[in-house]
């Protein structure tokens, strides 16, 4: 039935599916990729809207010792903490942090790692030996200890945070580009377009890179959901974000004084980095299954 | 006539490897002339692509190496151009063919882009509108409708595939065409149509090509001359009908004819050359056909063969010297 209606719509007008549609399409049938970016979408509209939902001033870092400690109940659906906040106020102020500070410090370990990766790959002889000996030896560090080391000497700030990451993922995506790259340069196309006249950087620009997006997506979303587990931990303990502004980690640190007596103002948090990083992996499975061209129909 | 478009003159060229240096081509001399088509015959290791990717310079880098010989384009050594200005006589004058028009493409740009880039590059001072115009002319001249420019290569066949490799070769309207056997991916008839297309076009927009195939049938439809090259040399060299029709051949080449199946013949088995190709890292001394040559004599394996020419077809063989006597 579907074949038949999509053969009508090319004879008739020439036009086919996109490329991004094709992926789109292959996506949807993934039912646990879909659960992922479900959640992910519900997570990123709340830390878009969190100003609408809870007031930051007031709700999120204003201390009620009034209303400290409540259980979950109509008003405070999450509880409150020990210094009268609203817990869910703070999970969703807590995302805005998380998502956007994984964000910006993927992009920015994306584009560097791109271009180094691209050059090394497409270069390839000494260039190559260089800069990928070079990404060893930050490889050699685990990303959470490399974090905690930059953080520890650059001082505690989000700015040096987001450095801390960065640096901590350029090689990772060096690493995935590069050898995509590789496995891209020795085709023909590239020695086509090389034919035409193309010069190396139009050549990397426009025929290579294109063609690489498709492993650098489902590794930058992979990467996205380990990036705020480390922002967490960090976080946890104490060289992240510091309180009072709520970021999911520091929620458990300063919960884990009342777990016994209040055991949500730990749950809460830990769901929520739970979800996103879930939502995150099971996204990017799902795109690495859509993006593979042997998957094809 | 003027000077000739395209003169090789005893190109060498080695790939140094990492356990011995490959001699692929060995002192070849070309020459072509405008509007015309060469073929240039031989089997698989002969140095067909060598030679195509010498002229173009796109020889891999620290590996390949041109170490003797001048390759004259319109009078202009290109081995005395620097990397930029070969970049503007690539697609610009001598544009290129590959074999495979399956992976020739780049899959994830629209074809009509990919024409749209060799413009983009070398005429940039036409206006997006004439640019785009030129993309719909170009599809329509190979066949294809022009509103398919927006579709991505993976949704064409290999012919049509191939057909638009052409349109982006030939969107500059280059003065020499190499195509690197560009029907050898491709069936019978779509094979038969491809270069009907191709020598329409080249006598639409007089272009000169080199035609680099191992299929004589091809040779003979479409070549002015052919070359037949055997171990990095050129054994012999003349017009299509000195190859096709002359009394006088290399032993090779007749090999090769010997080696083709006929359609009323009854004969069990084909009669191919025996032997291989030499090993390009240690060839033969003396003739490079000796070891495999069925008229072999002591002098074949001692001297090199010096050129007998006949008027415009030559051949390098130690037997038309008897002839010739």
């Amino acid at each position: 039935m579907k074949t038949e209606q999509t053969t009508q719509t090319v004879t008739q007008t020439y036009k086919k599916r996109s490329q991004v549609s094709a992926v789109w399409h292959r996506l949807k049938k993934n039912k646990l990729a879909m659960l992922g970016l479900f959640i992910l979408c519900i997570l990123i509209g709340l830390a878009i809207f969190a100003d609408f939902i809870a007031d930051y001033d007031t709700v999120v870092v204003g201390l009620d010792m009034s209303q400290r400690l409540l259980t979950p109940r109509l008003e405070h659906i999450f509880g409150t903490d020990q210094f009268g906040r609203d817990v869910f106020a703070r999970i969703i102020h807590g995302g805005r942090l998380s998502l956007s500070l994984s964000i910006i410090s993927m992009s920015v370990a994306v584009a560097i790692g791109a271009c180094i990766g691209a050059v090394a790959g497409y270069y390839g002889g000494r260039v190559d030996d260089v800069l990928m000996r070079l990404m060893d030896i930050l490889l050699a560090i685990p990303p959470m200890l490399m974090s905690i080391s930059i953080v520890a000497a650059l001082g505690q700030s989000m700015i040096n945070l987001l450095i801390a990451l960065a640096i901590a993922y350029i090689p990772v995506f060096a690493r995935v580009i590069r050898s995509t790259i590789l496995s891209i340069k020795g085709q023909e196309f590239v020695e086509a377009a090389r034919a035409c006249g193309t010069s190396n950087a139009r050549i990397i620009l426009r025929h290579i890179i294109p063609n690489a997006i498709g492993p650098i997506i489902v590794e930058a979303t992979l990467t996205m959901g380990a990036a705020i587990l480390v922002i967490s931990s960090l976080s946890f303990m104490g060289l992240g974000i510091e309180p009072p502004a709520p970021e999911w980690g520091t929620m458990l640190y300063e919960g884990r004084e009342v777990i016994r007596s209040s055991p949500y103002l730990v749950i809460f948090p830990g769901i929520a980095i739970a979800l996103s990083v879930m939502s995150l992996n099971l996204l990017g499975d799902g795109l690495r299954d859509a993006l593979d061209p042997r998957l094809k129909n | 006539m003027s000077e000739p478009l395209l003169e090789i003159k005893d190109l060498v060229v080695e790939y140094h490897t990492d356990e011995a240096d490959v001699h692929a081509l060995n002192g070849i001399s070309l020459s072509l002339d405008k509007g015309e088509t060469l073929g240039l015959v031989g089997e698989t290791g002969a140095g067909k692509t060598t030679t195509a990717l010498s002229i173009m310079r796109l020889l891999p880098k620290k590996i390949g190496e041109i170490k003797n010989g001048q390759i004259l384009f319109e009078g202009e050594n290109l081995l005395d151009k620097t990397e930029a200005q070969m970049r503007l006589i690539r697609g610009e004058s001598i544009s290129m063919i590959f074999q495979d028009p399956m992976t020739s493409l780049n899959p994830v740009m629209r074809v009509g882009d990919q024409i749209l880039e060799a413009l983009r590059l070398h005429r940039p001072d036409m206006s997006k509108a004439e640019q785009q115009k030129k993309v719909d002319e170009m599809l329509e001249m190979v066949g294809i409708p022009a509103a398919r420019k927006r579709e991505y290569p993976h949704q064409f066949s290999g012919g049509m595939k191939q057909r638009v490799v052409i349109a982006i070769a030939l969107a500059l309207e280059p003065k020499l065409l190499i195509a690197d056997e560009p029907t050898t991916a491709l069936d019978v008839t779509i094979q038969a149509q491809v270069l009907q297309m191709m020598s329409d076009l080249k006598t639409k927009l007089d272009t000169s090509m080199l035609l680099i195939t191992h299929d004589l049938g091809v040779v003979s439809q479409t070549c002015d001359k052919v070359a037949v090259m055997y171990a990095g040399e050129v054994v012999e060299y003349g017009r299509a009908e000195d190859i096709f029709l002359g009394k006088q051949h290399h032993p090779y080449t007749e090999g090769l004819f010997g080696s083709l199946p006929e359609l009323n013949a009854t004969a069990k088995r084909l009669s191919p050359i025996n032997g291989l190709m030499p090993d390009p890292m240690a060839l033969p001394e003396g003739c490079k056909f000796h070891p495999r040559c069925p008229h072999c004599t002591e002098r074949c394996k001692k001297e090199i063969p010096a050129v007998h020419q006949d008027g415009e077809h030559m051949i390098r063989c130690h037997l038309m010297d008897k002839e010739v006597r």
